[in-house]
């Protein structure tokens, strides 16, 4: 029992999809459930930080950690394990490269506590309380996290092993990860554990691909019926497949959606935005005036579109403050 | 403010803008020393992220310059370039960046007096903008 490796999971700023892939192993958990402990894994059973904070440094083998780097608490807890375990590794989009918590670098915590505790239609505040980090209650101090300006991807805060990808990583990628881990025959350091090409090198579209494209207009997928054969790009409707790395199977275009960029950049970009603008400007159609664009009309959130998933890896980094 | 330099990076197409700057410097036009040349093959060969690293390294502003519609050396490189440009300009005012930091213009090979007048009025611009500086983005790159 005692020799074998044990295993952490954490979520920091995350939806608990990426926790969903690990219950999504099925049958396949017992495999792994066999050959590791699992010694911390806060979101499926009762754990303390206490219980980490007494282990030996380098105590834990893996530590898998999915979510972006938006609190205090996070921050503590993601570098408590990495002083725990030999290795981390981030998992799914909002751990790599921030994720869609990350989008939130395109406003101020000002503004988003404004909209949050005083402005959206369903809050109730008349008092207008806001969360505090410290506040006195009988006599008690109470304590939050702080509630950061920017959020953060974990390779920010700690030093990383292996990258995942995907919102969230498949049950299979993740099977084969840890297939790998425990085979001891280790990838470089700072590996993406995914393919390194692009999706569109998987794709079955790929053949409905014009040897030269024109993209008279671009079309947001509610504006058209989408066919469920022809490249999306051809059609109008912005595909992330140029800029994004494959691993994932495909499985939005599958399901006749085009893909969004939850896998990220391939080693060779340093700026999944930049790409897919490099990519898409090559196949418009020609137009000649950059304010009035009717090709790019539809086109209303550039940022999230091309970041959704990127953003605190963009090297424009944050949005700039008023103040 | 009167003495801040602004810094401003600017990628010339080799077959025209860059030519257009020589031929300024040949009839000795004087134009702000701020402007940096980086001489590429072609406008369509400036990737966005050349200019993101520009901005993120220490730009104020950021020119791209190449030949006009229809004098493109490779067809359509310049064309290319407008198309992404136009998006990547729409996008800086999400990061907060004014767009005017960002200028896509037409030098021809022989027009030494208007990349003259560029390169004054994005200082100028520049001048009135101030400094930027990019802010919440961590050197630790990720693969």
């Amino acid at each position: 029992m005692t020799h074998k490796p044990k295993v952490a999971f954490y979520w920091c700023a995350s939806c608990g999809g990426c926790e969903e892939t690990v219950v999504d192993l099925a049958e396949k958990v017992l495999d792994v459930v066999a050959k590791v402990d699992i010694v911390f894994w806060p979101c499926a059973m009762d754990f303390k930080y206490k219980d980490v904070e007494t282990m030996k440094d380098g105590e834990i083998a893996v530590a898998f950690i999915n979510g972006a780097i938006r609190t205090g608490e996070q921050d503590h807890v993601a570098k408590l394990l990495r002083k725990k375990s030999g290795m981390i590794i981030s998992f799914g989009s909002c751990s790599t490269h921030g994720g869609v918590p990350a989008l939130a670098n395109l406003t101020s915590r000002k503004k988003i506590f404004a909209s949050s505790y005083h402005h959206s239609p369903t809050v109730e505040n008349p008092e207008g309380i806001e969360p505090m980090q410290t506040s006195q209650v009988n006599g008690h101090e109470l304590i939050l996290p702080e509630f950061y300006e920017t959020v953060r991807k974990l390779s920010d805060i700690v030093d990383v092993d292996y990258y995942m990808t995907g919102c969230p990583p498949t049950s299979d990628n993740l099977a084969e990860a840890v297939g790998v881990i425990l085979s001891g025959n280790l990838p470089p350091k700072g590996t993406v554990l995914s393919p390194n090409k692009a999706l569109c090198g998987d794709c079955i579209r790929n053949e409905t691909k014009p040897d030269n494209m024109v993209v008279e207009r671009i079309r947001r997928p509610i504006d058209i019926i989408l066919d469920s054969e022809t490249c999306f790009l051809q059609q109008g409707v912005i595909c992330m497949g140029p800029a994004t790395r494959t691993g994932c199977g495909a499985l939005c275009i599958d399901g006749n959606m085009p893909c969004t960029g939850c896998y990220g950049p391939t080693d060779n970009a340093r700026d999944q935005g930049a790409k897919m603008i490099a990519a898409l400007g090559g196949i418009l159609s020609e137009n000649r005036e950059m304010e009035t664009n009717e090709i790019l009309e539809r086109l209303t959130d550039p940022a999230g579109t091309f970041y959704r998933y990127t953003l605190a890896a963009s090297k424009l980094g944050s949005v700039r403050k008023e103040e | 403010m009167s003495d801040y330099k602004p810094k401003i990076i600017a990628f010339v197409c080799n077959w025209c803008s860059y030519a257009g700057a020589d031929k300024a410097g040949g009839k000795k036009l004087v134009y702000a020393p701020n402007v940096k040349l980086i001489r590429v093959m072609c406008s369509g060969r400036v990737d966005p992220q050349f200019a993101m690293e520009a901005f993120r390294k220490g730009a104020d502003g950021v020119m791209v310059l190449g030949c006009h519609p229809g004098d493109c050396h490779y067809r359509s490189g310049n064309i290319k370039a407008f198309n992404r440009f136009s998006i990547f300009q729409r996008m800086l005012a999400q990061f907060g960046i004014e767009k005017e930091r960002f200028k896509l213009d037409w030098v021809g090979a022989g027009e030494g007096e208007r990349f003259q007048i560029t390169a004054n009025e994005m200082t100028e611009t520049i001048k009135r903008l101030g400094p930027l500086s990019i802010r919440g983005f961590v050197e630790s790159e990720v693969a």
